[in-house]
């Protein structure tokens, strides 16, 4: 298995690492079973994703995918954080080994979970503007998350 | 990085110098090929002799006992012909252990789409078979079985000698893979009355792509790969001269210093354990305490997963392996850390350490001082951990 430096680098000096004290949106994709969970917290204020940081237990791909994809909504927007896609958190790490894709996954779902938390602690239903949140393609195809 | 410490000779072992230095005539002047007549295929043929006698004598054999192939997998891939030649008897069935290399499961699982009934005996939570459950398992129409000396994961050693018993007084033919066990703890065909024996010399510091097959004397074997009338024509091919000799060598080496080995890899196996156990809180020890191969380290660390602690590791240059899923090409953990009984989770978290008497006590003493401090970073920042504390509390 070969990851590309920037893989290395995110995993190794992994950025917003922790948790949030005055998080107002947290969301957690994964489970144990399948060795990835992901927690995203964010503070939002006017629309705006003011900080964001991550616990993950996860690989290397795992936790360099979590520091990115924080990274990379940092500062942005809602709108902004919900188009981001796991494609776009593969490019900015110069690529992940296939069987890593479904890390990327995860760390786009569990954006999307923590922007849902953030819609429903306001008592707005998240679903019309974050969509439905699928099981990652990667544990679904394998039936690890079923399985007992 | 501070320091290199090679502790995955589990997986593969570097080249013994006096192995190489063997070796290298093989690889240069002496290239003659060991069928031939003339004088230089006569020096290859007479160090193809004296490797068969040394891995002969290795493990108590005869040395036409001793068929060499191209490593241990391919080794372990012979039962499938010899299945098949006992199902023309009706012995379609064959016993095997779930925690047997995927060179052994994936060869029965072949063999079951060609309609075989294969057992897989489960293993108590330290990876032991059971000689009686073995028993029971007995059909009929069981005229195999295969199970392993010693597992490359956990370190198990296995009643080979008491399921070796059960089979003869049961007419079963036997097989045990080896790869694990020899060069490392004593092997004795004759006293353990096997049939079949698979072993692999880069697991003793001699090279890969070359290993051995062991067939009982009077045994009725199909040919592996049809071809010349190399190894008798059971593995056809021409001799892959240099790694046989290393092979030889190898063996020998590994066989008169074993005690002294065992010693020595003894002593760093307990400190390692010993001293992980004790510094790193929430971890445990996959495997026997007693019955294991010595060198062979294999814990768990609750809320952490194995492959980022590989990586971690590895950045401090300490090499290992992990029976995580995420530090393979699948999404599986590892069979055997499943069939002792560790939940998925906990399987995830595992890391072996597989030392060799090329390791030292200071190696031992740098892992110690290393490892505790990448646990925590990494179950610092996992949300699995919070709650396992929490769960503590």
């Amino acid at each position: 298995m070969i990851y590309s430096e920037k893989v290395l680098d995110h995993f190794t000096n992994p950025r917003n690492v922790g948790e949030l004290p005055d998080a107002n949106a947290i969301g957690e994709m994964g489970n144990a079973k399948c060795g990835d969970i992901m927690k995203i917290y964010m503070k939002i204020e006017n629309n705006i994703i003011e900080n964001v940081s991550f616990k993950t237990f996860g690989c290397g791909a795992a936790i360099a995918t979590s520091s990115m994809a924080t990274e990379l909504i940092k500062g942005k927007s809602i709108e902004e954080a919900l188009q981001l896609t796991n494609k776009a958190v593969v490019e900015a790490l110069d690529g992940l080994p296939p069987v890593k894709v479904h890390c990327s996954v995860l760390a786009e779902q569990s954006i999307k979970a923590a922007i849902a938390d953030y819609y429903t602690r306001l008592g707005i239903d998240p679903t019309p503007i974050v969509g439905v949140i699928d099981e990652c393609d990667a544990c679904h195809d394998h039936g690890c998350c079923h399985e007992e | 990085m501070s320091r290199f410490v090679y502790a995955d000779n589990a997986a593969t072992t570097r080249i013994a110098d006096e192995v190489l230095k063997e070796m290298m005539p093989f690889l240069t002047e002496n290239y003659g090929n060991a069928s031939s007549l003339y004088s230089l295929g006569v020096v290859s043929s007479k160090a193809i002799i004296k490797a068969r006698q040394q891995v002969a004598d290795a493990i108590h054999a005869e040395p036409g006992e001793i068929i060499f192939t191209g490593g241990g997998s391919e080794a372990d891939n012979w039962l499938k012909p010899i299945a098949r030649s006992l199902a023309k008897k009706g012995k379609k069935h064959i016993i095997t252990s779930c925690i047997e290399h995927h060179a052994l499961l994936h060869s029965m699982a072949r063999l079951e789409k060609e309609g075989f009934t294969v057992t897989y005996l489960g293993v108590d939570s330290e990876g032991f078979v059971s000689p009686q459950e073995f028993k029971q398992a007995i059909t009929p129409q069981t005229g195999l079985a295969s199970i392993m000396f010693a597992n490359n994961e956990i370190g198990t050693l296995q009643p080979i000698l008491e399921i070796g018993q059960i089979c003869r007084e049961n007419g079963i033919l036997f097989h045990t893979d080896a790869v694990q066990a020899v060069g490392h703890v004593p092997v004795d065909v004759k006293a353990l009355g096997v049939d079949f024996l698979s072993m692999s010399a880069h697991k003793f510091h001699g090279p890969k792509g070359v290993g051995a097959f062991f067939c009982r004397r009077g045994l009725p074997l199909d040919n592996l790969l049809d071809g010349g009338a190399q190894e008798r024509g059971k593995r056809a091919g021409t001799e892959n001269v240099a790694g046989i000799v290393g092979m030889g060598k190898a063996i020998e080496l590994a066989c008169a210093s074993m005690e002294e080995n065992t010693k020595k890899l003894a002593a760093m196996q307990g400190r390692l354990i010993d001293g992980i156990l004790s510094s790193v809180p929430l971890s445990r020890l996959n495997g026997s305490r007693s019955h294991r191969l010595p060198g062979n380290v294999n814990i768990s660390f609750l809320g952490v997963e194995g492959e980022a602690l590989l990586l971690r590791m590895d950045l401090a240059g300490i090499m290992a392996s992990s029976g995580s899923a995420c530090a393979s090409a699948s999404l599986d953990p590892s069979h055997v850390l499943l069939a002792i009984g560790l939940k998925h989770e906990v399987a995830h978290g595992s890391v072996r350490l597989s030392l060799s008497d090329y390791n030292t006590q200071e190696d031992v003493d740098y892992i110690l001082e290393t490892l505790p401090a990448i646990v925590k970073t990494l179950r610092d920042m996992s949300p699995l951990w919070e709650e396992i504390v929490k769960e503590q509390a």
